[in-house]
């Protein structure tokens, strides 16, 4: 099951990149690593990655989980994913003065 | 647009930003999905505690967002403190601004003004920012 060359994820979409997927809130996705998932979500929702991604990273103000935690702190994009695995895009609530 | 909030949240997000106060306050008021009506004060966490910034904490907003989720919410106010500027979005504010059907709602907590005095809601929409009425319910 673990370290598939393709494991099958869900995809959360958060209301502002529904746009991108028809107005589906969960997608289904494949990819070995993280940013695999990312180019595969593309694939299928063109645009969805430039929206994600800046220069092949993770944007500053774009939040990816996997099960729950913090991509940033397991592995960034670069993390191998299982079978199952529920990925969350969270927009950072934020600003300034 | 209008926003129709009840006095007493408006109260709780002015006891927000003032304890916070020098630095940023800010928090949600959710309310359930469609009704654009904002019934629960969620104050959080400026991850930045900073007097210029602020910033939901990480683990913070997956778990506002489970629990939207959970209870057919969504957030129907965001809102924060400028504490030494108008209460009105800055270019950051707008850039950052990710949930179009919401009020942005801001408070500005400086000195030079009379307290509670400014308090103005706005809809930040692909980087176009709209000042709405705020009606008391």
């Amino acid at each position: 099951m673990s370290n598939s060359d393709n494991s099958k994820v869900e995809v959360r979409i958060p209301t502002i990149l529904r746009p991108y997927t028809g107005g589906a809130k969960l997608v289904s996705a494949q990819g070995s690593t993280l940013r695999d998932v990312i180019s595969d979500l593309d694939a299928s929702h063109t645009g969805l990655a430039e929206r994600l991604l800046d220069g092949g990273a993770l944007r500053r103000f774009i939040n990816l989980y996997v099960n729950d935690e913090d991509v940033r702190f397991i592995g960034g994009l670069d993390l191998v994913l299982k079978d199952g695995d529920s990925i969350t895009i969270l927009p950072a609530v934020a600003g300034g003065c | 647009m209008v926003l129709h909030i009840s006095a007493q949240l408006v109260a709780q997000i002015w006891d927000e930003a003032e304890a916070v106060h020098p630095d940023e306050a800010c928090g949600v008021i959710a309310g359930t999905i469609g009704s654009d009506l904002p019934t629960r004060h969620i104050p959080m966490v400026n991850a930045a505690h900073s007097p210029t910034f602020y910033e939901f904490e990480s683990a913070d907003l997956l778990r506002l967002y489970r629990e939207f989720d959970d209870r057919d919410e969504e957030p129907v106010v965001i809102y924060h403190s400028h504490t030494s500027t108008e209460a009105h979005p800055s270019r950051t504010d707008i850039a950052y601004a990710a949930e179009p059907g919401a009020h942005y709602v801001l408070v500005s907590t400086r000195e030079e003004i009379a307290s509670r005095s400014e308090f103005r809601s706005f809809r930040i929409v692909d980087g176009v920012v709209t000042e709405e009425e705020v009606v008391l319910i």
